[in-house]
């Protein structure tokens, strides 16, 4: 690891200014960063620690009927917070699914937004790789494996986001509030990570010097809760990557589906979000032909990138009809013992 | 079989104390649970530098540069050791002086034969500043098109597989025996390249005192390690202090040094300072050994009563561009079914990878998946209970030797562990349950077996005038519980109180008990702690019968027997005395004994020796989303006298989630255009999870064995392995009808 | 030139000069505090064998720079038991044989406590499963790991209880 100055600022100012420096990174818990600095794929030359800022480690019910998370509120205390559990419980049962509970009770909010791909050509910091070496190609794109992307992929990028907290987040019109050297200013989560098109190196809407303080659930999120699911399916039961993953949240009205929404994890460079799929859901009564043709829809213009990838596209089809069904049938009154788990029955 | 006499006991073969047999809990476990067990690298003698490697990322070419100065300049760096400075060697580290001797690469040119070769190391005051400096060293290659995978290199046929086996044996006429045949299958299956993991990596704290060189390295063999650097060092082994207490596992890997552990050995020299030397997760993809991969083809026909008429099985297999380990994964179907026609042919292509090695059951794991899984096939097509067709086809005696078992309580498996799983009344089709939640349920079953090993190996053994005991010997334990089970072995021998014993090994200054492999330690050092203590012992009578004053005068041939202290005569159980009265009217202090340990080349001649069992699996899959769980294992095992159960179970049970992982789990995965690996790290080259592991039972079949050696014990530690592979593949198939032959099972292979 | 860092280590308060702040949690307590029970399997934060307690919590030592800990509350492996009496946690992994080569042991016995300390697995060997699925064991001891979390759970739950009865 490339040595670093260390710095602590005490206010968010401080650490923006001291953020503006070239070569610098924001350290929070540090489970992605100091993982990719052992591994020679980033290696910054400062360090701005900013877990001990005042203000950014509380769950906040606002007036409006939304939810604020701070950016350093920690996956874990996220995820077992009761309001929070009850109002937005796929996204509790995502940030479970996620790593392991001693990642979980280090990560926080903030950083699990930033979490880099796990492509290999990416993190074995030697391969051609347009995202950690701009220019220089994509060794993945002539060897994709299970992980890399069949939405939204370019010829200089196949890599996919592993995050599985983001998943129900998109689905559910999350907003990233940012703060920088220009001011305070929010952005979409489903605009917060960039596809990777012609400059995959480019993987937020993060400016220099910016930096995450909060992620806000708006009040219709709230609408959700009786019919949310996140399901994810793995190549083992526990501690592992989704290969692929969907968050469906629905509202009833009577016999019909009033509002639907439903993303993917494990397809694309960003929690995938299909607008589409919604929309033939809404006013439909939950059946399964309904499902089956929304999921359709939601795997639209999805393109394997190799042989070894392909099955994502009819297995992303399932997981979203399963995730539909289990979000109608209503959400378990406990997160299950296997959090997103197919065989996680409550 | 043990060369030290044995007057006592001759005939009852060995004495059952009141150690054996017991389910004591582990001696090392309040210091493994305290965090007080010093492992290697957990050792940081005064002054020592911290050395990092740097490692090839290209599979085959040279290295044409180093940026030494940039390392150099960092700070805290002591050294930088390349093969422009690294210390010569006594020997070529590629000189081939026995099948225990590896190829070793420790900086002796500038070729690169696989991804992750070391090809420099850093020494520095601190591991962050070796570790920044291996980094700076920024290598650049002259790069040759790697060979990767069975189908990248000429197919031939090796001199030997596994350790000096034969690559061909065959009993019978195969093709007039498919011919004959009423049935026949014949499917191919694969086996991906898989790395050992053991927890612990292989670490190594070097420090040289002129000539003599003081080791702290996790090895699974003592001696054997001496050896090997004693060649590469030109020194004495006498000169060469191992000190091994606990390893974080083996399962192969730590069966002999690794290079990485010779090059902190030669950082140490360079320097003149004690060096550790840590290698990080990924650098132990490539030189430290894996197990190889197999293409296994098998071709099996019956009679229309479902008896076999031919049993074909042939294996590709890989091993390095440089060096020989040929994964022998025919030694399953050698000694497992009868069939009047037998044939087992290993052929192997050499590729641009690190040399494989021994990995938990070399062999039969590979080679059961693929002969558990074509039984299975076979018994479907014949429309028979798997394990009716198994039973059919039991093997009374050895097949293509004809050798007789010394001992085999496989058909009591068989038993024990339908009973317990409840095999009976079983669906003969596939996809014919589903549990409450719809998800898809199958069971299936394999047979599991081991060779019963033995190795040479020595103890010393001790009593004192105090009445308490001392055995010693350079045994291991890598988890397996040595330090418990051949201490229950030295108490009985000695016939004493575990608390009157004093027990000591793990330390090369010991004398040598042999590799701890082959599931054959607990024989090994067992045996010889045995023939230690019945050499005390026999000293102890002749003392005590010899002389008038003790009770014990003129047992003579009536003998004695010795439990509690005390000799007792054993036709008169009244008259008896202790050892410390023995002792002290006899003036000695103490009375020392040795005893040696080996193979019986007479009974190894007429018999077959194996450990059996039968592993029974469920499985649920998720109809339309492939994912699978194991639900329940249950395996029976006989493998002759158990002397922990408490610990003989947990190696059936760590042996069957190996099973567990080899079905549905692990998987090397390199690019075929570079030879580097795509999952050299925990994250993603995955053995199972707690949340895994289902509901488990390891039957502990009885069973005696006379002739399989003194103590009657025979290996637990890779059985479990073989079998259970088989049955979650075959109660996969049963699930969902659909049969992958291409391990590990993910759910992609299952979603139609 | 070092930086200064406090914690709480094993209830005693340390203060450290460090040497390098690239130093993690990990190799301060390995290389530098003599505190070897925590173990390195991975250095990624793939195994769980350095789990320690900081500030109540388990986490990866691994992926933890020390500097980042200044005022926190470390408890490792080598805190847990008094004197010679042992965690009822370490007791149970004796007694259940929840290990077997060992390596993985202090991770997996921190993580158990605090396991049972974030009260949301109980007794239950599903969650107790996935609760201790971060911490890898290479030689197949999960069954005895999970008996003995089940047990020690169990214990914890009826100390509670007596508490309880007895306020």
């Amino acid at each position: 690891m490339r040595n670093f100055d260390y710095i602590r600022p005490a206010s968010l100012p401080e650490a923006v200014a001291a953020g503006q420096q070239p070569d610098t990174a924001y350290l929070a818990a540090g489970t992605n960063l100091v993982d990719l600095m052992k591994g020679g794929v980033t290696a910054p030359a400062r360090i701005v620690d900013i877990t001990r800022l005042p203000g950014l480690s509380s769950i906040e019910q606002l007036p409006d009927g939304g939810t604020r998370i701070g950016a350093l509120v920690r996956n874990s205390d996220l995820a077992y917070d009761p309001a929070f559990e009850k109002t937005y419980p796929m996204v509790a049962e995502a940030l479970l699914a996620g790593a392991s509970a001693q990642l979980r009770n280090a990560a926080t909010v903030g950083g699990n937004l930033m979490q880099r791909t796990r492509c290999p050509f990416f993190t074995d910091a030697v391969s051609p790789c347009n995202k950690r070496a701009p220019g220089s190609g994509c060794a993945a794109l002539g060897h994709a494996t299970r992980i890399h992307a069949v939405q939204g992929w370019s010829e200089h990028c196949i890599a996919t986001n592993p995050s599985d907290f983001c998943v129900p987040l998109a689905a559910l019109d999350a907003v990233v509030e940012i703060a920088g050297p220009d001011g305070a200013r929010e952005v979409p989560l489903t605009a917060f990570h960039t596809l990777p098109g012609d400059h995959p190196e480019h993987e937020t809407a993060l400016r220099p010097a910016e930096l995450i303080t909060a992620v806000r659930l708006p009040p219709e999120a709230a609408a959700f809760q009786g019919h949310a699911r996140y399901l994810k399916v793995r190549d083992r039961t526990s501690y592992a990557f989704a290969v692929v993953s969907a968050a469906a949240a629905l509202t009833l009205d009577g016999q019909k589906i009033g509002r639907a929404r439903l993303a993917f994890g494990g397809l694309a460079l960003k929690p995938w979000r299909v607008e589409a799929a919604e929309a033939a859901l809404a006013g439909q009564a939950p059946s399964p032909e309904a499902y089956a043709k929304a999921a359709a829809l939601a795997l639209d213009g999805a393109k394997p990138t190799g042989e070894a990838n392909a099955f994502k596209i009819e297995l992303a089809r399932r997981v979203a009809i399963r995730a539909l069904t289990l979000a109608a049938a209503g959400t378990p009154a406990r997160i299950p013992a296997l959090p997103a788990s197919p065989f996680g029955i409550v | 079989m043990t060369a030290t006499a044995t007057p006592l006991n001759a005939a009852a073969g060995t004495r059952h104390g009141s150690s054996i047999g017991q389910p004591l809990t582990r001696r090392d476990g309040p210091l493994k649970v305290t965090g007080q067990a010093r492992f290697s690298a957990d050792n940081l003698p005064p002054g020592t530098l911290h050395a990092a490697l740097c490692v090839a990322r290209i599979a085959k070419g040279r290295v044409t540069g180093l940026n030494r100065s940039a390392a150099e300049a960092h700070p805290g760096v002591v050294a930088v050791m390349t093969p422009d400075n690294a210390p010569k060697l006594a020997q070529d580290p590629d000189a081939k002086a026995g099948p225990f001797i590896f190829r070793l690469d420790l900086l002796q040119n500038d070729r690169v034969r696989y991804a992750n070769q070391p090809i420099a190391v850093v020494i520095a005051e601190t591991l962050e500043a070796a570790t920044e400096g291996a980094r700076l060293l920024a290598p650049t290659y002259e790069t040759e098109t790697p060979r990767i995978g069975l189908d990248a290199g000429d197919v031939f046929t090796p001199d030997s597989v596994g350790v000096g086996a034969a690559p061909a044996e065959s009993d019978g006429d195969v093709e007039a025996g498919l011919a004959a045949a009423s049935s026949t299958i014949a499917a191919t299956y694969e086996t991906p390249a898989q790395y050992h993991n053991a927890m612990e990596p292989h670490a190594a704290l070097a420090q040289w005192d002129g000539d003599r060189l003081t080791l702290h390295m996790p090895t699974q063999g003592l001696a054997i390690s001496q050896g090997r650097l004693a060649g590469l060092f030109g020194i004495k082994p006498d000169d060469i202090h191992i000190e091994s207490p606990y390893l974080g596992g083996g399962f192969g890997s730590k069966g002999v040094p690794s290079g990485p552990q010779v090059l902190a050995c030669m950082a140490a020299r360079m320097v003149g300072r004690p060096v550790k030397l840590v290698p990080t997760r990924s650098q132990m993809y490539g030189p430290m050994g894996h197990r190889g991969p197999t293409r296994q083809t098998l071709r099996l026909g019956t009679d229309a009563a479902g008896k076999l008429t031919a049993l074909d099985h042939h294996i590709l297999t890989a091993s390095s561009s440089f060096d020989d380990f040929f994964e022998p994964a025919g030694r399953a179907t050698s000694t497992l079914y009868a069939s009047p026609a037998i044939a087992i042919r290993h052929e192997a292509v050499r590729l641009d990878t690190g040399t494989p090695l021994f990995m938990r059951a070399p062999g039969e794991a590979t080679g059961s998946v693929a002969l558990e899984s074509a039984l299975d096939e076979m018994a479907h097509e014949l429309g028979m209970d798997p394990l009716a067709f198994r039973l059919a086809n039991y093997a009374e005696v050895e097949p293509i030797t004809g050798k007789p078992f010394s001992s085999k309580a496989l058909r009591e498996c068989y038993r024990r562990g339908a009973e317990a799983f409840g095999w009976t009344g079983r669906p003969l089709q596939p996809r014919q349950t589903r549990d409450k939640d719809g998800f898809l349920v199958g069971t299936g079953m394999g047979t599991a077996t081991f060779p019963a090993l033995i190795f040479e190996g020595m103890a010393r053994a001790e009593i004192r005038a105090d009445g308490t005991g001392t055995v010693e010997l350079g045994a291991i334990d890598m988890g397996q519980g040595a330090w418990t089970a051949l201490a229950q072995i030295a108490a009985d021998g000695l016939g004493i109180g575990m608390e009157a014993l004093t027990f000591r090994m793990g330390s090369s200054d010991l004398p040598n008990a042999g590799i701890a492999g082959g599931s054959g330690h607990t024989a090994t050092a067992g045996n010889a702690i045995h023939a230690a203590s019945q050499d005390v012992i026999a000293q102890l009578a002749k003392l005590a019968t010899d002389d008038p004053a003790s009770p014990l005068y003129g047992a003579g041939n009536a003998g004695v027997t010795a439990a509690d202290g005390r000799l007792t005569r054993r036709d008169d159980p009244s008259r008896s005395e202790s050892f410390a009265d023995i002792l002290k009217r006899a003036g000695r202090a103490s009375i020392e004994g040795q005893g040696k340990a080996g193979a019986d080349p007479a009974a190894q001649k007429s018999y077959a020796m194996h450990a059996h069992g039968a592993v029974f699996a469920e499985v649920k899959v998720d109809p339309d989303l492939g994912q699978i769980r194991v639900s329940r294992l249950v395996g029976a095992f006989a493998a002759g006298r158990v002397i922990n159960p408490r610990l003989v179970q947990s190696q059936y049970y760590g042996g069957m989630i190996w099973g567990l992982s080899f079905a549905l789990h692990e998987r090397a995965e390199m690019d075929p255009r570079t030879g580097r690996f795509l999952n050299d790290n925990l994250a993603e080259y995955h053995v199972p999870v707690n949340a895994d592991i289902p509901a488990m039972e390891a039957i502990l079949v009885h069973e005696e064995d006379s002739i399989v050696n003194t103590l009657g014990v025979k290996g637990v530690g890779e059985i479990g392995i073989t079998g259970t592979v088989g049955a979650i593949a075959n109660a996969v198939w049963h699930a969902t009808g659909v049969r992958v032959r291409e391990m590990p099972i993910t759910l992609d292979k299952l979603l139609g | 030139m070092t930086i200064p860092l406090r914690l709480t280590l094993n209830g005693q308060a340390r203060e450290i000069a460090l040497d390098d702040p690239r130093v993690t949690l990990l190799d301060l307590l390995r290389e530098r505090l003599g505190l070897t029970g925590a173990k390195k399997g991975c250095d990624r934060g793939q195994c769980g064998a350095c789990t320690v307690l900081v500030d109540g919590r388990r986490i990866n030592a691994c992926l933890t720079l020390a500097v980042s800990l200044d005022g926190a509350e470390v408890l490792t492996i080598e805190g847990l038991a008094e004197g010679d009496r042992l965690h009822p946690v370490q007791a149970a992994f004796i007694a259940h044989d929840g290990f077997q080569c060992g390596f993985c042991t202090p991770g997996q016995i921190m993580s158990a406590v605090g396991l049972i300390r974030e009260g949301h697995a109980g007794t239950d060997p599903e969650r107790i499963r996935e609760g201790m699925s971060g911490n890898l064991c290479r030689c197949g001891a999960y069954a005895g790991i999970l008996d003995a979390v089940q047990d020690a759970s169990r214990g914890a739950a009826g100390q509670n209880e007596q508490r309880e009865d007895a306020a």
